[in-house]
């Protein structure tokens, strides 16, 4: 029998409601989940027992007074990039080891107020740069689905916890795929929303264009319910959408007869393992049998959206990453003279992928180079858009593998960074056009690892990639638990 | 100079806005609070923090443009401007490239009598930085044992004014300096102290053959603390540059360093040492967009700008053009003049007292109008007083150095010093008959013709009456006694 940390949600929340559990019940069973995998699986960098805790006895008083949203006392990881006041914040890095955030991020702010509990927060590649989270500078974090896998990235912290039940959901980033591709890997569901749907502030950035607060839930509603909750509008966020928030979890049930799917074609090509490549085709072919037509779509210019990526990123990047000089907080290595401190410091501070953008994106932006570079990139972002709002005219929702790949060994491709980046292909396009996309899992491929297929829709066609996917998860009824998981029960 | 060179002048000048607010976050904008209590996690660039930009300051940076003949661009972005500095707390300053909210205007300067049109290439929007103070034993940054960062100033809005190279003369700088001063004072939207900051100012120079087209090469001057250092530094630059073309020397483009203590420039960097900024447009930031009904809006209600109301001052106080140019200096003299006129004083006499007395008192005090103890008041009665013949014109400059030194009321100053005149004919007639018998010497010389010898005699009596008497009554009771016995 599946313990209270393996229910979704949506069950958990009906069984506070109905007085049939407690939320510190709920969240004792996350921390002894935590107790038992986590040496193992490295989803947390920090724990905060005590607070979580207290929150769920908060929690707890609240729901018996009969005012509490459905979040409330349902215990979650954060993604340590996701500031939280008073509690260390290291973005994976050396150079914000000792950093301490005076200020709550916006989403974790709303769930607070709403009552949530919060668990930890969770290893994540160093500045969120990364597809496989062995670039955090506190070590790997294991795949539930196979140890010696990777868990994705960069909130592979984030991913993992959900899928080996050390939280009931957590929130992570995704700038090029960093939630839909870990979750494709771990075998959850990974929303990455409309760009400027959910407030950034707090978010600590990596590149501020493309970067969105994404959720990692074990089930579609579970998002909805997420999403609903840390939406909206935010005065500290002058890029954040001005629209009222949206109850994510109405329209679920609507299903998918009638509705148009268009297959990325760009999408099956060379790089895609035949397991996965199987796994979403049937997806399809159930897709089609629900009374939705299959037809192939195109996105031209997809083949150039990675190129882009790794120019408009970094740029952004060598910028939001020059503040780490040891000025005024995190580390600081003296020098002779403040440039010198500052060189220093940057040099023991930061990891070599996060040093390796950081001067991809300095050369980009550099006089005599930006038009060739940044501004070329530009130039391919605006295709894909319209790429986008062309393949839009003829189909409600776009699908394709989340990945090319299921999980691939720790270590497989660290020396590689090229063969790296391909982990995004998929999944970077729909950072370029901030439109909206979710990976669920649509099953295991033949090594037992799970498959994510990525359902996108227009901007702010939430409600519509969240009611597709829920269609084929009722369909698909996806309910494969990790090896380790399995394990404890035995 | 010489008659064979020409020189040509820009100015990049940056004023700080006094919005309530700073420009990116909701902490006071204020000088001289104690270090580090106007901050916040925006203005710290704390990790994860967003800019959210200052409609006010939007609006005052349009007022700027508009009152300067400004284009107001209807699509206008906001860049990043990326080094490293210790003071700056992101390392990038949120500032504005190639697409500035404001191009395209002109402010027109009066220079001896002549007209010159400046042209204004951009006003663009940015945010200013903390304040490094080095300390240890010799205060030389070179040597500091370590620096002390005051981050109040960081993120106060910013507005850089750039001029096109239009400017032939550092007077003209002078003039164009002094006019975008007191343009920015009557649009209220800066403190434009340049000792403190609030107004700053950078000059690019250079000299070219006269009738050349092309331009020479250039410097740029920094470090310019008044308008007296800014003139100073263009003067000695335009030296600097025309000996060395004389002489075959071949000028750099480079970064000049102005020493108020020794009125020269040394280099501070060179071209090849130039900061590649690696501006990009801002992600955290939309771009500008203000509508066209906004901008008229602010159009409306532009107050009047000093090249109209010194003509105002022309046309309807009468006043000449070279006192207008005084009294119009700045929104704090036309003020002032105005006020004395409403408190009942002529134009003209409020003009004179202004620019000849009270301009001599601040001068020698080396401090402006507004920080001097004189007031409207002051001048509306002394001026009252003299024409009623109360106190005579020379007691009237005594009276207003006491003013200028104590503030105290004109009628104070003028009883307890007893300055009132003694016009009543019995009172002086005593000291008149005293003055004829003690100097039989000039009565005689009158007497015999000499018809200045009189004023001696005048002088005796005015001696007697400590000041006091009414000159002209003296004269005629003078010349009635001397010339009737
Ligand atoms: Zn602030």
């Amino acid at each position: 029998m599946a313990e209270l940390c393996d229910l979704t949600a949506a069950d958990l929340a009906s069984k506070l409601r109905a007085g049939e559990t407690s939320s510190t019940e709920v969240t004792e069973s996350c921390l002894a989940r935590v107790e038992a995998v986590d040496e193992r699986v490295r989803a947390f960098l920090a724990r905060t027992t005590e607070l979580a805790r207290e929150r769920a006895a908060a929690a707890d008083a609240r729901i018996a007074a009969g005012d509490a949203p459905s979040t409330a006392g349902i215990p979650i990881a954060l993604k340590d990039v996701l500031s939280t006041k008073d509690i260390t914040t290291t973005c994976g890095s050396k150079i914000l080891e000792s950093y301490v955030p005076p200020f709550d991020c916006t989403p974790w702010a709303r769930l607070a107020a709403a009552g949530s509990v919060l668990l930890g927060k969770t290893n994540c590649d160093e500045f969120a740069m990364g597809s496989s989270n062995e670039n955090s500078a506190f070590g790997p974090v294991h795949n539930p689905w196979g140890l010696d896998t990777v868990p994705g990235g960069s909130s592979g912290g984030s991913a993992a916890a959900v899928a080996a039940g050390e939280a009931v959901w957590a929130l992570g980033t995704d700038t090029g795929g960093s939630v839909r591709q870990p979750a494709s890997l771990c075998g959850v569901v990974g929303l990455k929303p409309t760009y400027g749907l959910i407030s950034r502030y707090g978010l600590i950035a990596f590149a501020s264009s493309l970067d969105t607060v994404g959720t990692f839930t074990r089930s579609v509603r579970d998002a909805a319910i997420l999403l609903s909750a840390i939406a909206g509008s935010d005065p500290m966020d002058a890029t954040s959408l001005d629209r009222t928030v949206d109850d994510y979890a109405e329209g679920l049930d609507e299903g998918v007869s009638g509705l148009r799917v268009g297959v990325v074609k760009e999408a099956f090509g060379e790089g895609v393992q035949p397991g996965v490549r199987s796994s979403i085709q049937s997806a399809l072919n159930r897709l089609s049998d629900m009374g939705a037509s299959i037809e192939e779509a195109s996105l031209p210019h997809a083949d150039y959206a990675l190129s882009a990526y790794y120019l408009i990123a970094p740029s952004e990047a060598s910028s939001n990453l020059a503040r780490y000089d040891g000025v005024r907080y995190g580390l600081r290595v003296p020098g002779r003279d403040s440039i010198e401190m500052m060189a220093r410091t940057r040099g023991a501070g930061f990891g070599p992928e996060v040093k390796r953008r950081i001067m991809l994106g300095t050369y980009a932006l550099s006089a005599g180079y930006y038009e060739a570079y940044y501004g070329q990139a530009q130039k391919v972002r605006t295709l894909i858009i319209r790429d986008y709002e062309k393949a839009f005219e003829s189909f409600d929702v776009l699908v394709s593998p989340t990945s090319p790949t299921t999980a691939f060994r720790i270590g497989e491709r660290a020396d590689d960074p090229l063969a790296m980046y391909l982990s995004d292909v998929f999944t970077i396009p729909a950072n370029l056009a901030g439109v909206p996309a979710v990976s669920i899992p649509s099953g295991l491929d033949e090594a037992g690892l799970p498959v994510g297929l990525q359902v996108t829709a227009p901007v702010l066609g939430e409600a519509l990639v969240l009611r597709v996917a829920h269609a084929l998860e009722r369909e698909l009824a996806f309910d494969a638990v990790p090896p380790l998981v399995a394990g404890l029960a035995a | 100079m010489g008659e064979d060179f020409e020189t040509v002048i820009g100015l990049e000048c940056h004023v700080e806005l006094s919005t309530r607010t700073k420009m990116f976050c909701g902490c006071r904008n204020e000088f001289g609070a104690p270090p580090n209590t106007n901050v916040c996690p925006v203005c710290l660039g704390l990790p994860g923090s967003l800019p959210v930009p200052n409609e006010r300051a939007i609006e005052y940076i349009v007022r700027i443009g508009l009152a300067l003949d400004c284009e107001i661009l209807r699509y206008s972005l906001f860049h990043r401007k990326n080094y490293f500095y210790p003071d700056m707390p992101k390392n990038f300053q949120i500032s504005q490239y190639d697409l500035p909210i404001c191009v395209k205007g002109h402010l027109d300067v009066q220079v001896d009598g002549q007209t010159h049109r400046v042209g204004i290439t951009r006003v663009h929007m940015e945010e200013d930085t903390g304040k490094t103070t080095h300390a240890g034993a010799s205060g030389r940054i070179a040597q500091a044992e370590y620096a002390l960062i005051d981050y109040n100033r960081a993120g106060v809005p910013l507005v850089e004014v750039v001029s096109e190279p239009d400017i032939r003369s550092p007077e003209v700088a002078r003039a164009y300096f002094n006019e975008l001063r007191s343009t920015l004072e009557a649009l209220d939207v800066s403190d434009v102290r340049m000792e403190e900051g609030s107004l700053r100012c950078d000059a690019n120079i250079s000299v070219r053959p006269a009738g050349s087209p092309e331009y020479g090469t250039k410097v740029e001057i920094k470090n310019l603390n008044s308008v007296r250092s800014l003139e100073r530094a263009l003067k000695y630059e335009q030296e600097r540059q025309v000996a060395a073309l004389r002489t075959g020397e071949k000028l750099v483009q480079e970064t000049r360093h102005f020493d108020e203590g020794t009125g020269t420039t040394h280099t501070l960097r060179s071209k090849e040492e130039a900061f590649d900024y690696r501006y990009f447009p801002e992600p955290d930031l939309p771009p500008l967009e203000p509508d066209t009904e906004w901008v008229e809006k602010i159009r409306g209600a532009l107050p009047e700008l000093p090249a109209a109301r010194r003509a105002r001052f022309e046309r309807e106080l009468g006043l000449a053009p070279r006192q207008t140019t005084l009294v119009g200096a700045s929104k704090a003299t036309a003020d002032f003049l105005e006020e004395a006129i409403d408190l009942g004083a002529p134009a003209a006499a409020v003009a004179n007292w202004m620019t000849q007395d009270l301009s001599g008192l601040l001068n020698k005090a080396r401090i402006e109008l507004p920080e001097s103890k004189v007031t409207p008041q002051h001048i509306a009665d002394l001026i009252r007083l003299v024409e009623e013949s109360t106190i005579s014109v020379t007691a009237a400059k005594q009276v207003l150095e006491e003013a200028f030194e104590t503030g105290k009321p004109i009628e104070e100053i003028v009883e307890t010093r007893g300055l009132r005149q003694v016009t009543d004919t019995s009172a002086l007639e005593a000291w008149v008959v005293e003055a004829i018998a003690e100097n039989p010497e000039p009565v005689e010389q009158f007497r015999a013709g000499k018809d200045g010898a009189i004023n001696f005699l005048v002088g005796q009596v005015m001696k007697k009456s400590r000041g006091a008497a009414n000159v002209r009554t003296v004269q005629e009771l003078l010349r009635a006694k001397l010339s009737g016995s």
